[in-house]
């Protein structure tokens, strides 16, 4: 059958085709529909799971790819220096069953905090890794990942970029699928126990398998050379390639892509360039294959000029895109071919458009209050990873660092231990607690630090698109587990202050923060409050506009996209409000009241 | 059929349907299509598009610049942001209805629109008046798309999009929802003999 699916629902559905018995990630964009594409078809005999993180779900499905089982791990790229601690050793001690880890990278950065390379994480672990160009191909070449990784026994990485993960195409797909059976495990310390003599042995083993890759992945069909013999060639890669595809650059020079980046296809690319003085790489990320071209280029003593990134005819930063793919193949060749456009550089100033917290989003309500108690005080906001990133926003302003998931708990008591007069605060999401979270709260405890903790609970990993975690009490087996509860995690860790607090009853809020500002130690509120998204409240606020004074202390304040000026008041849009409240609950005058029914 | 569609406007604004019912109408009619939308953090109030390209030979996922024939718009300032798409001759259908940028004032949408017109072939609508009848402006995402089809430039039939706003609303919504596509429809109409 025919299904027109996103790039990531086409590497499940090849992960499916390819009949993967365990399905393990941690939500991150551009990476999180895979799994939940997984559970949307028929997956009898597959085991899925949301992990608390990707460390946790690395591990997870090595032990299931020892066994002989086919294990898929998703996750973004970042979340791969999380798991990278397992993948490094994982790499020595090999796999049985097919085991893929897909990292996808996000140029740009779109929704990231870095423009980091899988291709080069691939190097740094000695595994392979596929780079599909296009939804269509990442649905074969996931299959094609699965068997390399079985054949060498390796785990193997597989590198979709955001272009790739987000766009829709039509993929032929069964109408069923089988989960392959392992064999189960086999006991052999040998094999499974790493200690540095098998690393030693293993490392030797890698090195020598990995130039046997190299030679399987010359005669890859993904890897392909286009157009004619000519004395320039563009060499690329991933969604670059589409880019230059689009352009029609195969007919301006020869088109040579390279889809398994490491262990470079040296042979291929010997051939590919018989002929050619001048290379144009055109990539995104890092000039991981110019680098492999000039080593090419040295080693053979081959008179080719190579430009590309580290020439500086690229940048280095952001994303790829048809038109820049166009303007350097046309510098590169002398063709003039981009299509003709409306000439816009005399528009009018356009109005920024930042995101924000959605209407009604309790996260506002929690650093409202925080903020409102910490007026006048010295006090620093340190942020994490999610929704409530979006609290750096103006007017809020409630994020003074962000680092990387879980960071903003220990960075609060690094804040403190060189500024004992400050009050530190750290802001975490429930899902991110989870991943990250609770180790750094032990070392609050443990090592003396002065902090209040806001877990932002809203029951639900909002940014990526409303996964279940831990907190939830649903799993992705479509069972109703046993919700761990936050409140006794933190006591259990050591937190002797723990109280639970409703971020839209304002005045007790910020009451609470202040009293709990002037105790010692480590304190944690749960200002609790599910997401909007997933639970609309059935009443709305309006505006009294009879007693609004014009004084636009609602806007200045909150920043809530349903609040508007029209006319000197203040209009509450119904179509965005959810009736959360805190604008009530702030007007000077009383004149946002009532919860208005409809 | 080789056309690209691309749809913008402000995350919220309902543009993910408009794209997924285009679309499948398209497939439905023996096309090939491939499309990409905005997700993530820009989703949350940000500026949003959706690339629908429609035929065989289209490798970039998004639409170059210069290359869509339609542009449709659910915010005025978005039609301006990303006219860079639409090729000479093309046509844009323009939601004239501000939306301001979160924790902003509003913004005077009249010189967006003076803008456009200038620019290229523009279809105006304005979304608070079409929807009025309809109690919502999550209306507009069909209603724009039946103006589209009906002013003949989507090039899909109405009874293709039609059979899809069947498949892809919520049942309950259907009979509202296809209220509002021939609604756009007649607006699409007329735009068209007035052009």
């Amino acid at each position: 059958m025919k299904e027109y699916v996103m790039g990531n629902g086409a590497i499940a559905l090849g992960s499916l085709k390819a009949g993967v018995g365990l399905v393990a990630g941690y939500p991150g964009t551009p990476s999180s529909e895979i799994i939940e594409t997984v559970a949307k078809y028929p997956h009898a005999g597959v085991h899925l799971e949301w992990s608390v993180n990707e460390k946790a779900a690395l591990e997870v499905a090595a032990a299931a790819a020892y066994s002989g089982v086919r294990a898929m791990v998703t996750m973004k790229q970042v979340g791969l220096n999380v798991a990278s601690d397992p993948l490094m050793s994982l790499a020595y001690v090999g796999v049985k069953g097919g085991m893929v880890i897909v990292s996808a990278d996000d140029p740009g950065p779109i929704s990231s905090q870095t423009e980091q390379d899988t291709r080069r994480f691939a190097d740094f672990a000695r595994i392979p890794v596929f780079d599909p160009a296009s939804p269509e191909e990442a649905y074969e070449m996931i299959q094609d990942a699965f068997a390399c990784s079985e054949k060498y026994a390796t785990p193997v990485l597989f590198r979709p970029t955001t272009r790739v993960c987000h766009a829709y195409a039509s993929v032929e797909v069964p109408e069923s699928f089988t989960a392959r059976a392992g064999d189960g495990f086999v006991r052999d310390s040998k094999r499974w126990v790493i200690f540095p003599r098998l690393s030693y042995i293993n490392h030797g083993r890698i090195e020598e398998r990995n130039v046997q890759i190299g030679k399987d992945f010359s005669a890859y069909a993904r890897n392909t050379v286009e157009g004619t013999a000519a004395e320039k060639a563009i060499v690329t890669s991933g969604v670059s390639y589409a880019y230059v595809k689009e352009h029609g650059a195969e007919e301006q020079c020869r088109l040579i892509r390279i889809a398994t980046a490491f262990p470079f296809p040296e042979d291929f690319a010997r051939k590919a360039l018989d002929g050619v003085k001048e290379v144009l790489c055109i990539e995104e990320l890092s000039p991981y294959i110019e680098e492999q071209l000039l080593k090419l280029a040295g080693r053979y003593h081959l008179d080719i000029r190579i430009s590309g990134k580290l020439d500086g005819t690229v940048p280095h930063n952001g994303e790829m895109s048809a038109e820049l793919a166009g303007r350097l193949t046309d510098a590169f060749t002398g063709g003039i071919a981009l299509p003709e456009c409306i000439d816009t550089a005399d528009a009018p100033a356009l109005p920024a458009r930042p995101p924000v917290l959605c209407a009604g989003c309790p996260h506002r309500a929690s650093f409202y209050a925080v903020k409102q108690a910490m007026k006048g005080r010295r006090a620093f906001f340190c942020g994490d990873i999610g929704c409530y990133t979006l609290g750096n926003a103006m007017p809020l302003d409630m994020v003074d660092t962000c680092l990387c998931m879980g960071a903003g708990i220990t960075m609060a008591q690094g804040l403190y231990h060189v500024d004992p007069d400050a009050v530190c605060f750290a802001f975490v999401g429930d899902s991110t607690f989870f991943a990250s979270g609770m180790t750094g709260v032990v070392n609050a405890v443990y090592n003396e630090a002065d902090m209040i903790l806001c877990v932002l609970d809203n029951s639900t990993t909002a940014m990526t698109g409303h996964q279940p975690h831990p907190g939830t009490g649903r799993n992705m087996m479509g069972n109703i587990v046993d919700k761990v509860d936050i409140a006794k995690v933190l006591e259990g860790i050591g937190v002797k202050r723990v109280v639970t607090a409703d971020p839209l009853d304002l005045q007790a809020s910020v009451s609470l923060i202040r009293e709990l500002a002037e105790e010692k130690g480590v304190k944690a509120v749960i200002f609790k409050s599910p997401c909007i998204a997933i639970s609309r409240p059935d009443s709305k606020c309006a505006v009294d506009s009879s007693k609004c004074i014009g004084c636009q202390k609602c806007i200045r304040e909150i920043g809530c996209p349903a609040l508007t000026m029209i006319g000197g008041k203040a209009v509450i849009d119904a179509d965005l409000c959810t009736g959360c409240g805190l604008c009530a609950q702030i007007c000077p005058v009383g004149a946002i009241g009532g919860k208005k029914d409809e | 059929m080789n056309k690209d569609i691309l749809i913008c406007g402000v995350g919220g604004q309902g543009t993910v349907l408009a794209s997924k019912i285009i679309a499948a109408a398209a497939m439905e009619e023996g096309n090939a299509v491939h499309s990409a939308e905005t997700i993530g953090m820009a989703q949350r109030g940000g500026s949003v598009t959706s690339h629908v390209r429609i035929g065989e030979g289209a490798y970039s996922p998004l639409i170059p610049h210069g290359s869509a024939e339609l542009l449709l718009a659910f915010e005025p300032a978005e039609a301006v942001r990303n006219l860079s798409y639409l090729c000479p001759g093309g046509t844009a259908v323009v939601n004239t209805s501000v939306v301001a940028p979160a924790g902003s004032a509003s913004y005077d949408g009249e010189p967006m629109r003076a803008y456009l017109e200038k620019k290229c072939r523009c279809i105006f609508v304005d979304s608070e008046e079409v929807c009025r009848p309809f109690g919502s402006v999550r209306f507009f995402n069909i209603i724009i798309t039946g103006i589209a089809a009906g002013a003949g430039v989507l090039g899909i039939s109405r009874e293709t999009l039609t059979e899809q706003i069947r498949r892809r609303v919520k049942p309950k919504f259907v009979e509202e929802n296809l209220k509002a596509f021939a609604a756009g429809y007649e607006i699409g109409s007329g735009a068209s003999r007035q052009v």
